[in-house]
Order: structure tokens, then C-alpha cells, then sequence
């Protein structure tokens, strides 16, 4: 017996990705029928926990009568829509997108880049070398995580994750406009002076590492840092009865950090403060 | 909910500031003293946090009185309105006719803009600068909107109520005067100084500028006004939307889009309420129209406004005026007040059981509001952020209603279409381009200011009728989201389809003349800065992307070589074309049409 | 502000014992500190107590109750759950024979109307909030009832700020208002409930006008709460420990669960009662029947039926009556009638209301065998110390959360030194005292408690890994259940329907401990965000939000008493008294304080609360005392 509304079954939509014929449900984005047919599209500010921002644009694709490129991420497909993911014109854009971010910021901890740098061809490099750059030091205000700004690409997650989509503290918001835009808290005062809770929610979503734990910054910085040596144990939290899912990160029997299944049915990859960093009275071995 | 406030206090003024605009305080919980009864009972929730829209007009209004906006006023105001501190401080900081930093209670914006860097806006800074004591605060501002007066310049001195100055055409001593006692500063000339047509019995558009009395509604009235109105009731919603699809009328913003097709998917669409917007943040450099219509002849947009309430089922208009225009601002206030009085507005319009108000909402300097979807979020409260399109507007536009969205210009062609049907109306122009055309003549002219002519003159025409000077090089047509066409391209027909056959666009009607004395790297330069100044930041194309242009047109204008220069501009065709294809709207996707205009047309750089 | 520095307390490594009180401990093998362990149990047959523990797996929650069961023949098992929600538990079983909540968190973001009724979720249970907010963000309206405007309450359309001890009053207002308005869902109230006249006669002194006298809160604010709960379509009603800490805990829980049946919001999807847990298995520890009233699946030990099941199942007898709750065993050990505790992972020692008591009571007994991962309070007074592992992070297993949802711990971290799992070191009592249990894995613990709870058989490990986790009941391997109970209250074949749900008789009592003169204020207790309860796990990692003990005022009454932030005064109970730093919180009013539990190290607040007890549940009314706050002779303020 089950009596939970599963909702109405959407219709299917027919249309073409790079020619093949696609069915996709209705409400389905462009960028969810690529992944379901195996085509790989880069993305950067898309979430799987958030609403499409398609603030980088590096998921563009062509759609036959568009007047520019649409994103995949927030575009929703359409019954009858040509959508062509690797013409010129699209690698063209992507390749220039990625320039433009590698040129201004330190991307060097944002997964997969590298890999899309060589297969789009993108030379960040020929800006020359004084294109201007987001030049933000580490700011290290508190002892749970920190924040690097100048590996910041404005994907607006962190803010969204912060506000109105999940934890609802609003410590945080894009500031300032253009170039000079980054995300900061009110009066841009330090975070422990700010609305903020310490959720860590922000960094769960981070998708360059400018936002991380402090002991992946500082292991970080003593080289320390090896993902291959890591292990990754889901549990449930035991700070309440709420029953929220953490993902230990171990490296060499030490947490070093702690996540959430984004499918989650109780956390969809949130945790509070006790659950995100709580963990250190475990290993307080000797 | 759980807001954070910090410990700064507002001062009595920032307090008053804000309270004048919103009332006094309910509750503690809002600012009041704290009572037993807060103690025990506390409202909140949706209605509390549906009062998200007040706050750039609460931003205006701690602005206006103190000169800039402080923590203790920010953290005020947003425990009046349930907004959390972060967002509300993200967008103070949006806008550049806002400060958190302290600042004198005088700004003083100079335009150095394209006309006004034409006219010496360079020259007129250093001199103000020499000049200026302490206690008025400089700002280079883009495009004030007063190009047919070029040099210009605007004083805001804070205080209550704020007092504001026109200095156009700036001299030193006359900025530096009016800066400093903006109270004594000299009147401005009338909006009919804008107009050297007025009173040309072949006027449409402009035919009352400069011949009614602009704070006179009895005037206006006594001038054909409220006849359009009065015919839209008698035909109905439906047969008005009829009327103005076979018009053939399309926006004037710059897309050219059908109103009439707009009109109809708004009216059409089952959500309510229905909203209309009218776009009269008109930022485009180069472009003055609506300011001079505002001006000179307000109550026909108010008629306007009214008239497309009525046939798109919208009971609420916002009319988005741009934070520069103070002039338009106090016409607008009036015609308002007095259509509100005469029952022309509220809740019975002409006696027809029609419900409709318009309220003002001021920009505070940030181009991209232009933008339609950029312009809701403003009016909504959030930073002035496009957003994805679709869906579109006519669907889910301000507050996510249906809501139609058209510029000034746009508006006011619907009043000749309902007094003269839209037969005669769409027999003026060509067949594609019906009607009416304003433009916007500066730069190298005699005569600078709003021209009318019919879609389908010439480039030329509309040159000589201004009193092109002697030695023009090239003419910037469109704004600077427009191109540059050269002097020897003058036969180009002002249609839709004849400058678009020409690689050029109508764009906002901007036809600003330049001749060989001004530097065309500097224009390229500027406004390449332009659209690095208000790029919102939000999409990787545009905020990097214009970062990444205005670098390589430096070095252009540094002059390293023809191998170098081949090299930048290599790479601005690159930048430009991801820029057009990819940014979110149209900012980013035109911001490199004139200089590429300007390379490709002009051999700039060559 | 002061910054705190974590509070470090080191993992225990090494078994401890010592041969009297008065010694230190020393390092032990586990050979010798189980035999010590085990002869100490064994001489105290018959005077045995089990505390077992709220925030281990179900499957050492599940070992331990067996173990007091069958190797020590007590139904003398229970844990801190009895400290918070009890009340909940006894109350819903009363109301509905099943004791955990009846919706999912899932339900409240599709409902039209939440009452967060004496609970801060969002500092309390932050991501349960965010389901709230889902909810809110969805549309749904929030009302709180709270004595303090809490970060929770500020989300909600309307908060109303009642005196602390006046759940009943409001709650019999909201109902009669109900009544009188025509709003009562008489389908519902015919069909699926008993003792709806005597309830209305019960309730009909309760005009909105009294309550307002009696709470505190305008009538107006209790009237629009009625009208909006009972004509929503889909009502959620959640409560914390502010209904529950007091000493008619489960009184105050009948009354809010009447409201949900004089409307029909329990038993339908969107519609329901959410206790919000406080400890991450408290819910578990009791559906594994590590309460002296149930047997595994939550089976009524006075069933003889039920009873006869587990004898076959573990060949032994279970004493047919119920054993002595946590409260109880406290009395007991004063009596002289319990004279050995088994204290797994608990720190009664900090944790119980009037905590000096407590600790007299511990140092009687004969013998104190603690199993923790740190030195607690407790352990301190114990003669065998057990270094355990840390059920979250260095067990595999399972715990259930407020949303009746069971789901898989894992062993992420090896554990330090010589600490060992809770189901070994229990295992190798068993053995000592002459029961070898053989438990290859956590798996086949599990396995067993599958085969003796209906509500658990369908959920095998790889179907709990499938489906991150499953809610109880959880009859079928093949089928999921509907994620709320008690549909069946909807059914319209009454043999289908089952027990009718009675209303609740229950009176307004007011708090034990009295204001007067000489104690005048009203204190009351709580959470805050980055701290859990006696501070011993959360007191290790550097919060910046952690500003250490203080009592809370108004702004008022700061004023009153002449005292500024981060002064340090006097605040003395009937009970105790301690010295704490002020600070000022304007969701206070007059005549109201707010202090914490978590830094019991620097601030006793439980020297404070009163030992006045549930008498169904055997809760203590943590969230009501009296107190008073004097300067210091010579002030100091603490930065």
C-alpha cells in the first residue's frame, strides 16, 4: 500500500541533441537530457541542490533559431528543439569563458577545469600579462572555514545556498557590480560580525574551492592535502534527533572534512554548524 | 525572520528619513520603543517580508537626506522591512548614485560621456576640480541625458528636501556656482529649448512640447489630451489591442518588438494581477527623447500609461524614471497628483468602473535597469540583475505576474493611434517602419535636440535639419549600444529594415554627429569603460569580457605597433563575438557592436 | 564578548578502575576491568539498573535492554530520552497506541499551516528547520508559541509569547474557540475519536479572555491561531521540550494532540504531530525497547502475548511488569533499593534537574560501571570506566530519527587506543555473567531485532542503504509504507480503523517552583545553535558563535537590577545557587530569564532547575524555575 502522490506523469518531449533524436519529460532542462544522453556539457554554477543561475556560461549550446547561444543549465527543452552542443560557434564561447576565468582568477583548485582548458583550446594566458585580476587574499576570520575570494567565480551559489534556497541566514549577497562585484556581508565587515551561522552550506556547494574547510586550507598550504588518501563514510550525524547523513572525509584516520548527500531526503546536502564541524571532540585521542 | 543586525544605530535624521517614507514604526520589533504588548504578541511573516519593493525607494530616501547611506541607517531600514542586512547592503552597493561610505552631502555629477567628451567634459572636470572647495564631493558621471546641452553637469545636495541643479551647457563658474548653492542656481531652459521643431504644425509625438503649459492637466486636456483615453473606453480592451497591432507600432526601446503582440500575450495570460511597466530609465548615452517628453509634455504619458493598463488588465503601473532626471521626476509628480485629482487616475478613471494608479519608482544610476528584466528586480528590491530569459515578461514579469513592459516613446505613439485610428497611423513611415520617429541629433550640429520625422528619412535629412557642421567624420547611430556609420553613409533610410540592410541599427534614435576634431580612440575607449562601469557582473562573458576589451583598446590607443594591433584587435572580434553570443542579455551581447562598427566601418586603429 | 576556547575533553583510551572512591583511577586491562565490571553487577542482582543510551545505534540500544533483561532479569532499562521526550512518546501512545510522530519532515513542506509550539528548531534542529522554511517559502503560514521571541518565532506570521506553565490554558482556548467558531472536523471527531463531550465540557471555562489572563497573551492572538490552524486544509503541529520539560509534560502533550483530533490534522498526508527529537537515537533507544515499559518494537511488556515472543526468542522469562524509569532508579538509588548502575554514554551526573542530587544519589551506590568515550562527570564517580567507541563515526549500525526514518551509521574512524564497540564490551559481561551471545557483525544484531519487530522486519541493511533509510513501520521487504502514521483513523471500515483515539482529559497545573518575592523571576531553559547539551561533544571544535554561559534578560530588567552585559551576578534558586555573566536579549520581557545546559563546567545551571517530575513520563521541569539575581559585592564583568 501506498497512498504518497507520485504526481501527474509528465508527457515526454521529442527533439534532437547534436542530431540524435531525444525524449526527455516535460520541465527537463536542456543540460538534464544532455547528461541523460551521455553528452557531456562543462558546467560551474550549476547546482543539483539549487536553481540554475547560468551566471558562467560555460554551458552553452545552440538552438536552431536562437539569436545567441542559450544555456543548458536553465533552458528548458522544448518539443521539436535542434540543440547542437559542439558546433564552432559553442566551443567557441566556451573556450573564451573559460579565458576569461582562468584569466582573472586562481582556478586551480576547481575540479575538471584543467580538462576542459585543453579541450577547448583556451589560452587564459594571452591577456597578457597585465590583465586585470580578482586579487583577494584568503580571508582566515574564524577557525571553521575561510574564504578566498580570489578563486571566486560569482556563481551565486554560496548566496543562494545562504538565502532564500536553503539555510535562509541571508549572511551573505553579491556586492558592488561589474568587475569589482563580490560576495560579501553586510558593511563587508568580517564574517564573525555577520548574520552568518556557520552552516558551512556555502561550502558544500563551492565549485572552485574558494570557499573551504580550515583544515583542507591548511593542509592545503603544508601540501598535506591528498584526496587519493581520503575516504569518504557516510553516517548520521548525533547532534539531534533530526537524523541529517555526513559524509566523513578521512585521511589518515583524522576527519578533515564533512558533507551531505545532496539526495538526501533529510538533508539535500545541508547541515548545521554541530553537524558540518562538530566532529572534533572524536579525535581528541591524546 | 531571524535577522542579524549589527550594533550601529541610525541617527534622528536617518531615522526621520525613513520613517517619512514609510510611517512611524508598528512595533519594537520594528524600531518602535519596546511595549508590553510587543512582549507578548509579534506580527510577521509574508506580509512582513512582502515589503521587500520598498527598499530602493528607502535607499532614495536615506540618500536623499543624509548624502549617504550608513550602517545604522542600511540596518534601520531593514528592520523596517524584514529585508536581511547582507542583500539590502548588496544592493545599495549596486547603484552608483548610492554611497556606504561617507560622503559630503554635494555630489556633483559631470558627464563625460561621448557628447559631453565631444564638448569638452574633459576641460570642464579639471577646471571644477581647481575650483570646487571642500565639502562637495565629484563624481564622473556616464551620460546625464542632457546632450543637446553638452557639457552638462547635475548637483544633488542631500538634506530635506534634497535640492538638485541642472548646469547644461556647463561653464566652470557656473557648475562650481550652482554646486555650491544649488538653491540660486539659475532655472533651466524650458523643454522646448530641447525641441527645435516645437510648434511645427507637423509634429505628432512632440506637437504639444513647448505649446501646453506641462503642469497644467486643464491644458493639456485643452490641447486634444484624454481624447485617446476616452476612445480606448469605447472600444474596448480588445479593439485597442486591435488597433495598436495594426499600427504596425513596434517598440522604440531598441528590439523593435510588436507592441501590439506584447499587449495581447499580456491580457491574454490566465495569472493576475496584471502589471504594467513603463522603461523611462532611459541611460542609453546619446539619448534624451523621453526626458524631454517627461518634460514637456507629461500628462500624455500619463494617458499613455493609462490607456495600456486598460487594454493588458493591469490596475497598477510603475513608471521606472530614471534617478538623473529631477526635472522629469517633479513634472511627472505633479501630472500624477493632478490625474489622481481629476479622477483620471485611482479607482473609477473617467467614471468607466476602470481601476488603475501609476507609481514612480526612482533608478539610482545603473544603466543595465534599462534592461526590462534588470528593471524589475530594482523595482522589486533585488540588485538590478537580469534575469534568464524565457520565461518573458508578458508571463512572469515584475512579482512574477504578467506584466507588459514599454519605454516612453513607445507609449506615447499609441495616443495617434487612437485619435487618427490606426489606417492613418501606420500610413506614416515606410510598411515595415510605421509611424513616427524620435530622435535624439547631438554632437557636431547647430541645432541639437529631439527631432520627429517619419520612419523613412535619411540619415541625411535629419543631419541638415539639425545643421550638421562642416568635417564630420562619422556618426554614432543607435547610442553606444548602436555603431558608427561614416559620412559618406548618409543616404541610409531611418527604417527598421533600411539601417539594418546598412549593418546599422535605429537602435534608441541617437544620431550623434562627430567631426574630425574629436578622437575617435577616446570614444572607443569610453565607451568601452561605459559598459565596463555597468555590466552587472553577473555573467563571465560581460563582466570579464568588458574588462577584457577595455584593456585591449588601451593598448591600442597606446600604439605598439601594427603587429600588436592586429594581435588586440584579433582578440576583441574573439571576446566580442562570445560576449554576443553568450552573455545574458543585451548589454553584454551589443556592448562591442560600436567599436566593432568603429574598426570595421571607420578603420579605426588602422 | 568572552571567546571560548573549545573545551577539550580527551578520548578515553584505556580501560579505568579503581578499588574505592577515594582513589584515583588507574589503567587497567579490559580482562580485569571487565571481571571488576562484571562482579560488581553481578553482587547487586536484584538492585540493577541499566542507563542506556540515547545517541548509540539501535543495535547496542537493542544488546543493552537484553542484556538487563535477560542476563540481569530487570526490566529497570531506560535512558535520557526520560529527561526529554517521554512525555511525547507517552502521550502519543495514549492518544494513538504508537509513540513516535506521526508525519515526515518532507509533509511540512507541503502543508498549509505550522505550529512550532514551545520548540526553537531553528537553533535546535536547524535542518528539520529548513524543511519548515521549504514549508514557509511553499506557502505555508507559521505561528509560534513561545515564552521567548526565538529566532524560530521571528519566521512566524504571528508569535505569541505565553507565560512559561500555560500550554494547557492555551491550548483548551485554541480548542474551545474551535468548538464555538463551528470549526471542529465532526467527521473526523465522530469517526476516529472518543470523549469529545467530555473534552468540550473540559474545555468550555477556557474563554479567550481567561486564557489571555492566565498566558499572558492577547485573546485576539490566541483566537486567530485557532481559526488558522483549525481551517487550514493541511495543519502540521510541532513541539519541542518546551512542552515536555515540565512536570506534567505528557499532560501538555494530550493537550495539543486534542487539537489535532478536534480538526482532523493527524493520519493525511501534510496533516500531523512532530516532536522534534533531541539526541540523534532517542527515538531509536525507546523502539528498541530500552524503556521499562516496552519490549523491541515498541511491544507492550504487559502483553503476555508479546512477552511469550521474546521469552522463545531469547529462552528466558520476562518479569510481566514494567520496570523503573530513569527518574524512578534516581529515587531508588536514595532508598537504598538500587544499588548498581550500568551507565552507557549517558552523563546523568550533568544532565538531570537538580544535579547535586544527582550526584549524592550516584556516590551511593554500591558499584558505578561507566561505558563512555570521554571522562564524564559521571564516569568520574564511577569504579569501572570502559572506553567505548563513538556510535556515529566508529560503529557500524543504525539510529532513527524524529521522523521515525532508520538509517545506517558507518565506521569512518578507528577508534583510540583500546576502546572498544558498546555491543562487545556488553557482549563480554553477558559472557562473564554466563550468557555467550554470539553477534558476528552489527548486521546480525539488527537481523535478530528484525525477526522479533513487525515494524522493523522489512528493513534489511541493503534495503536501508537503497533507499537512505526507511521510516517505520516497515512491515514488508517488498513495499514502503505511507510516510505518515495512523491512516487508518481515516478508514472507513471501523474493524480497519481500529482504537479510537481518546481526547486527553487533562487540567492546567502551573509550575512547581513559584514566583514570589523572594524568587521572582521565571527561568527558563533551552539550546543554542553551536551547542548540544552538557557541552561534552560540542564543547571540542572553536565555534565562533560560542560565547560560554550566561543568564539571559530583558532589557528591563537589566535595567532593573542595575546589572550590564557581561556582568557577572549571583542567580540562586530554592535549590542552588551559581554566578554567571549577564547578557541581554530583547525576545526576553520582564520577569523572564533564559539560561543553557551546555557549560556545566563553568555555569551548573542544573544546580538551578527543579527535580519536580512527570509523574506518567518522569520528566523534569527543566523548564521552570524561580530564581533571583543579585550583584556581586564587588562587580566584575567578563569580556
Amino acid at each position: 500500500m501506498t497512498t504518497t502522490a507520485l504526481g501527474i506523469p509528465r508527457r515526454l518531449l521529442e527533439f534532437t541533441i547534436d542530431g540524435e533524436p531525444v525524449r526527455a519529460p516535460e520541465g527537463s532542462t536542456i543540460l538534464d537530457a544532455c547528461r541523460a544522453a551521455g553528452t557531456d556539457v562543462p558546467t560551474l554554477c550549476e547546482g543539483d541542490t539549487l536553481r540554475p543561475r547560468n551566471a558562467c556560461r560555460v554551458c552553452v549550446v545552440e538552438v536552431e533559431g536562437s539569436r545567441t547561444l542559450v544555456p543548458a543549465c536553465s533552458r528548458k527543452a522544448e518539443g521539436g528543439m535542434e540543440v547542437r552542443t559542439g558546433t564552432e560557434r559553442v566551443r567557441h564561447s566556451r573556450k573564451i569563458v573559460l579565458e576569461l576565468l582562468a584569466s582573472s582568477v586562481d582556478l586551480s583548485t576547481t575540479p575538471r577545469v584543467r580538462e576542459w582548458i585543453k579541450e577547448y583550446g583556451a589560452e587564459p594566458g594571452r591577456f597578457g600579462a597585465d590583465a586585470g585580476r580578482v586579487n583577494e587574499a584568503p580571508r582566515v576570520d574564524n577557525d571553521l572555514y575561510v574564504r578566498d575570494y580570489g578563486k571566486c567565480i560569482l556563481c551565486y551559489k554560496c548566496v543562494d545556498a545562504c538565502g532564500d534556497q536553503w539555510q535562509n541566514s541571508f549572511a551573505i549577497s553579491v556586492a558592488g557590480r561589474g568587475f569589482d562585484a563580490r560576495i560579501a556581508v553586510e558593511h563587508d565587515a568580517p564574517l564573525t560580525e555577520s548574520a552568518c551561522v556557520y552552516c558551512g552550506n556555502c561550502i558544500e556547494v563551492c565549485p572552485t574551492g574558494a570557499l573551504s574547510f580550515k583544515s583542507e586550507f591548511d593542509m592545503r598550504a603544508a601540501g598535506t592535502w591528498d584526496e587519493d588518501r581520503q575516504t569518504e563514510t557516510t553516517t548520521v550525524c548525533a547532534y539531534c534527533g533530526v537524523g541529517c547523513n555526513l559524509t566523513l572525509h578521512v585521511q589518515d584516520n583524522e576527519i578533515v572534512k564533512v558533507t551531505s548527500p545532496h539526495d538526501n531526503p533529510v538533508t539535500h546536502g545541508n547541515l548545521c554548524i554541530k553537524g558540518r564541524f562538530g566532529y572534533q571532540h572524536v579525535q581528541n585521542r591524546n | 525572520m531571524d535577522l542579524h543586525f549589527g550594533d550601529s544605530k541610525p541617527t534622528d535624521d536617518e531615522r526621520a528619513a525613513v520613517d517619512a517614507l514609510l510611517g512611524p514604526p508598528e512595533s519594537s520589533w520594528e524600531g518602535a520603543d519596546r511595549s508590553d504588548a510587543d512582549l507578548r504578541w509579534a506580527r510577521g511573516g509574508r506580509a512582513a517580508r512582502d515589503r521587500r519593493d520598498l527598499l530602493l525607494p528607502g535607499l532614495h530616501a536615506i540618500n536623499d537626506r543624509i548624502g549617504w547611506i550608513s550602517a545604522g541607517a542600511l540596518d534601520y531600514l531593514c528592520r523596517r522591512l524584514t529585508v536581511p542586512p547582507a542583500e539590502a547592503y548588496g544592493v545599495a552597493t549596486f547603484y552608483a548614485m548610492f554611497s556606504v561610505r561617507p560622503r559630503p552631502s554635494t555630489v556633483l555629477h559631470v558627464c563625460t560621456d561621448l557628447a559631453c567628451t565631444a564638448a569638452g567634459a574633459a576641460d570642464l572636470c579639471a577646471g571644477i576640480e581647481a575650483r570646487l572647495g571642500p565639502g562637495i564631493h565629484l563624481e564622473r558621471s556616464p551620460c546625464l541625458g542632457l546632450c543637446e546641452r553638452a557639457p552638462a553637469a547635475l548637483t544633488v545636495r542631500a538634506g530635506d528636501p534634497v535640492r538638485t541643479a541642472v548646469s547644461a551647457p556647463a561653464t566652470v563658474r557656473d557648475t562650481v556656482l550652482a554646486a555650491t548653492a544649488p538653491d540660486s542656481a539659475p532655472e533651466e531652459p524650458p523643454p522646448a529649448t530641447a525641441v527645435p521643431q516645437a510648434g511645427n504644425p507637423g509634429l505628432t509625438l512632440l506637437a504639444r512640447v513647448g505649446v501646453v503649459d506641462p503642469e497644467s492637466l486643464d491644458d493639456y486636456r485643452a490641447h486634444g489630451g484624454y481624447r485617446a483615453l476616452r476612445r480606448a473606453f469605447d472600444l474596448g480592451p480588445a479593439a485597442v489591442i486591435r488597433e495598436v497591432t495594426d499600427s504596425g507600432l513596434v517598440g522604440r526601446g531598441g528590439a523593435a518588438f510588436p507592441t501590439g503582440r506584447k499587449w495581447q500575450a499580456t491580457a491574454s495570460q490566465p495569472d493576475h494581477p496584471h502589471y504594467l511597466v513603463c522603461n523611462a530609465d532611459e541611460s542609453e548615452p546619446g539619448t534624451f527623447k523621453d526626458r524631454v517628453i517627461m518634460e514637456g509634455d507629461p500628462y500624455s504619458l500619463v494617458e499613455a500609461m493609462t490607456i495600456a493598463g486598460y487594454a493588458t488588465g493591469a490596475h497598477h503601473g510603475y513608471l521606472y524614471l530614471r534617478g538623473e532626471y529631477p526635472r522629469a521626476l517633479a513634472r511627472m509628480e505633479h501630472a500624477l497628483t493632478q490625474a489622481r485629482a481629476r479622477g483620471l487616475l485611482g479607482p473609477d478613471v473617467l467614471g468607466q468602473g476602470y481601476a488603475f494608479d501609476i507609481e514612480i519608482r526612482r533608478g539610482a544610476g545603473a544603466y543595465i535597469c534599462g534592461e526590462e528584466t534588470a528593471l524589475f528586480n530594482s523595482i522589486e528590491g533585488y540588485r538590478g540583475e537580469p534575469r534568464s530569459k524565457p520565461p518573458f515578461p508578458v508571463e512572469k514579469g515584475l512579482f512574477g505576474k504578467p506584466t507588459v513592459e514599454n519605454n516612453v516613446e513607445t507609449l506615447v505613439n499609441v495616443l495617434p493611434i487612437l485619435t487618427g485610428g490606426a489606417q492613418a497611423y501606420a500610413a506614416v513611415g515606410t510598411e515595415a517602419s510605421t509611424g513616427p520617429k524620435l530622435y535624439c541629433v547631438s554632437g557636431s550640429v547647430e541645432r541639437p535636440g529631439v527631432y520627429e520625422f517619419p520612419f523613412g528619412v535619411t540619415l541625411g535629412d535629419v543631419l541638415r535639419e539639425a545643421g550638421v557642421r562642416d568635417g564630420l567624420r562619422a556618426v554614432l547611430l543607435g547610442g553606444a549600444a548602436g555603431g558608427f556609420v561614416r559620412a559618406d553613409e548618409l543616404d541610409i533610410p531611418l527604417t527598421f529594415e533600411g539601417t539594418r540592410a546598412a549593418g546599422a541599427t535605429v537602435g534608441s534614435g541617437v544620431v550623434m554627429a562627430f567631426d574630425s576634431t574629436v578622437p575617435l580612440p577616446r570614444l572607443l575607449l569610453r565607451i568601452a569603460e561605459f559598459f565596463r562601469d555597468e555590466s552587472c557582473g553577473q555573467c563571465v562573458p560581460c563582466r570579464v569580457g568588458t574588462v577584457r576589451q577595455e584593456e585591449a583598446l588601451r593598448r591600442l590607443g597606446e600604439g605598439r605597433g601594427a603587429a600588436a594591433a592586429a594581435d588586440d584587435i584579433a582578440l576583441l572580434r574573439e571576446v566580442g563575438r562570445a560576449m554576443r553570443d553568450a552573455s545574458i542579455c543585451g548589454l553584454g551581447q551589443t556592448a562591442w557592436n560600436a567599436v566593432e562598427s568603429a574598426i570595421d566601418r571607420l578603420g579605426a586603429y588602422e | 564578548m568572552r571567546k571560548r576556547g573549545p573545551r577539550n575533553y580527551t578520548r578515553l583510551t584505556h580501560p579505568l578502575v579503581r578499588d574505592s572512591r577515594d582513589e584515583p583511577f588507574r589503567q587497567a586491562s579490559w580482562q580485569e576491568a571487565l571481571d571488576r565490571a562484571a562482579r560488581g553487577i553481578a553482587r547487586n542482582r536484584g538492585k540493577f539498573g541499566m542507563f542506556s543510551c540515547a545517541r548509540a545505534t539501535n543495535e547496542m540500544n537493542y544488546v543493552a535492554q537484553k542484556f538487563a533483561r535477560v542476563v540481569m532479569g530487570t526490566n529497570n532499562v531506560d535512558s535520557c530520552n526520560r529527561t526529554c521526550h517521554a512525555p511525547s512518546v507517552a502521550g502519543l501512545s495514549a492518544a494513538f497506541g504508537s509513540g513516535g510522530g506521526t508525519s515526515s519532515y518532507e509533509e511540512i513542506e507541503h502543508t498549509d499551516v505550522i505550529v512550532m509550539w514551545g520548540s526553537n528548531a531553528r537553533f535546535a534542529h536547524p535542518i528539520f528547520f529548513q524543511h519548515v522554511l521549504k514549508g514557509i517559502r511553499n506557502g505555508a503560514r507559521m505561528y509560534a508559541v513561545d515564552p521567548r521571541r526565538t529566532s524560530t518565532a521571528e519566521w512566524a506570521e504571528s508569535w505569541l509569547g505565553l507565560n512559561v506553565g500555560t500550554d494547557i490554558p492555551m491550548a483548551h482556548a485554541v480548542g474551545r474557540e474551535i468548538i464555538h467558531a463551528g470549526l471542529v472536523n465532526e467527521a473526523f471527531v465522530e469517526r476516529a475519536t472518543s470523549g469529545f463531550e467530555e473534552y468540550k465540557a473540559l474545555v468550555e471555562p477556557w474563554t479567550l479572555s481567561l486564557a489571555e489572563k492566565v498566558t499572558g497573551v492577547p485573546a485576539a492572538a490566541i483566537g486567530e491561531l485557532a481559526h488558522a490552524y483549525a481551517r487550514a486544509e493541511r495543519a502540521q503541529l510541532c513541539w519541542t521540550l518546551g512542552i515536555t520539560e515540565h512536570h506534567n509534560g505528557t499532560d501538555n502533550v494530550r493537550a495539543l494532540i486534542n487539537l489535532s483530533l478536534l480538526t482532523g490534522h493527524v493520519g493525511r498526508y501534510g496533516s500531523g504531530l512532530q516532536p522534534l527529537r533531541g539526541q540523534n537515537n532517542v527515538q531509536g533507544g525507546g523502539d528498541m525497547g530500552a524503556i521499562p515499559n516496552r519490549l523491541p518494537g515498541f511491544q507492550d511488556i504487559l502483553d503476555a502475548g508479546v512477552r511469550h515472543k521474546f521469552e522463545s526468542a531469547w529462552d528466558t522469562v520476562i518479569q510481566p511488569h514494567y520496570g523503573l524509569n530513569l527518574t524512578e532508579m534516581f529515587e531508588a538509588m536514595e532508598e537504598g533499593t538500587l544499588r548498581a548502575v550500568y551507565c552507557i554514554g549517558e552523563n546523568p551526573a550533568q544532565s538531570e534537574a537538580d544535579s547535586e542530587q544527582a550526584v549524592r544519589r550516584l556516590k551511593a551506590l554500591d558499584f558505578l560501571v561507566v561505558q563512555d568515550i570521554f571522562l564524564t562527570r559521571t564516569a568520574e564517580l564511577a569504579d569501572v570506566v570502559l572506553p567505548a567507541t563513538a556510535g556515529w563515526a566508529e560503529t557500524e549500525g543504525t539510529t532513527t530519527n524524529s521522523e521515525r526514518r532508520v538509517q545506517r551509521v558507518r565506521r569512518a574512524v578507528a577508534p583510540p587506543g583500546e576502546a572498544r564497540e558498546d555491543i562487545d564490551i556488553i557482549c563480554e559481561l553477558a559472557a562473564r555473567l554466563g550468557h555467550e551471545w554470539k553477534y558476528a557483525d552489527a548486521e546480525a544484531v539488527w537481523n535478530e531485532l528484525r525477526s522479533v519487530s513487525p515494524d522493523h522486519y522489512g528493513m534489511t541493511y541493503p534495503r536501508l542503504e537503497r533507499h537512505q533509510g526507511i521510516q517505520w513501520p516497515c512491515p514488508s521487504t517488498d513495499e514502503l509504507e505511507p510516510p505518515y502514521l495512523h491512516g487508518r483513523l481515516w478508514d472507513p471500515d471501523p474493524a480497519r480503523r481500529g482504537r479510537l483515539a481518546p481526547f486527553g482529559l487533562v487540567r492546567h497545573d502551573p509550575p512547581v517552583d513559584l514566583t514570589d518575592e523572594r524568587f521572582p523571576i521565571r527561568l527558563t531553559t533551552g539550546r543554542r545553535l553551536d551547542s548540544y547539551n552538557t557541552g561534552v561533544q560540542s564543547g571540542s571544535f572553536a565555534s565562533p558563535l560560542r560565547r560560554g554561559e550566561f543568564i539571559e534578560l530583558c532589557p528591563e530588567d537589566a535595567e532593573r537590577y542595575g546589572v550590564v552585559v557581561g556582568e557577572r551576578v549571583q542567580v540562586t534558586s530554592r535549590r542552588g545557587s551559581v554566578v554567571a555573566p549577564v547578557w541581554i536579549d530583547t525576545a526576553l520581557r520582564p520577569g523572564l530569564a533564559f539560561m543553557t545546559m551546555h557549560f556545566p563546567d563553568e555555569v551548573d545551571t542544573n544546580s538551578l532547575t527543579i527535580e519536580a517530575n512527570c509523574p506518567i513520563a518522569g520528566t523534569a521541569e527543566f523548564k521552570a524555575s524561580a530564581i533571583r539575581i543579585d550583584k556581586l559585592p564587588v562587580a566584575t564583568i567578563v569580556r
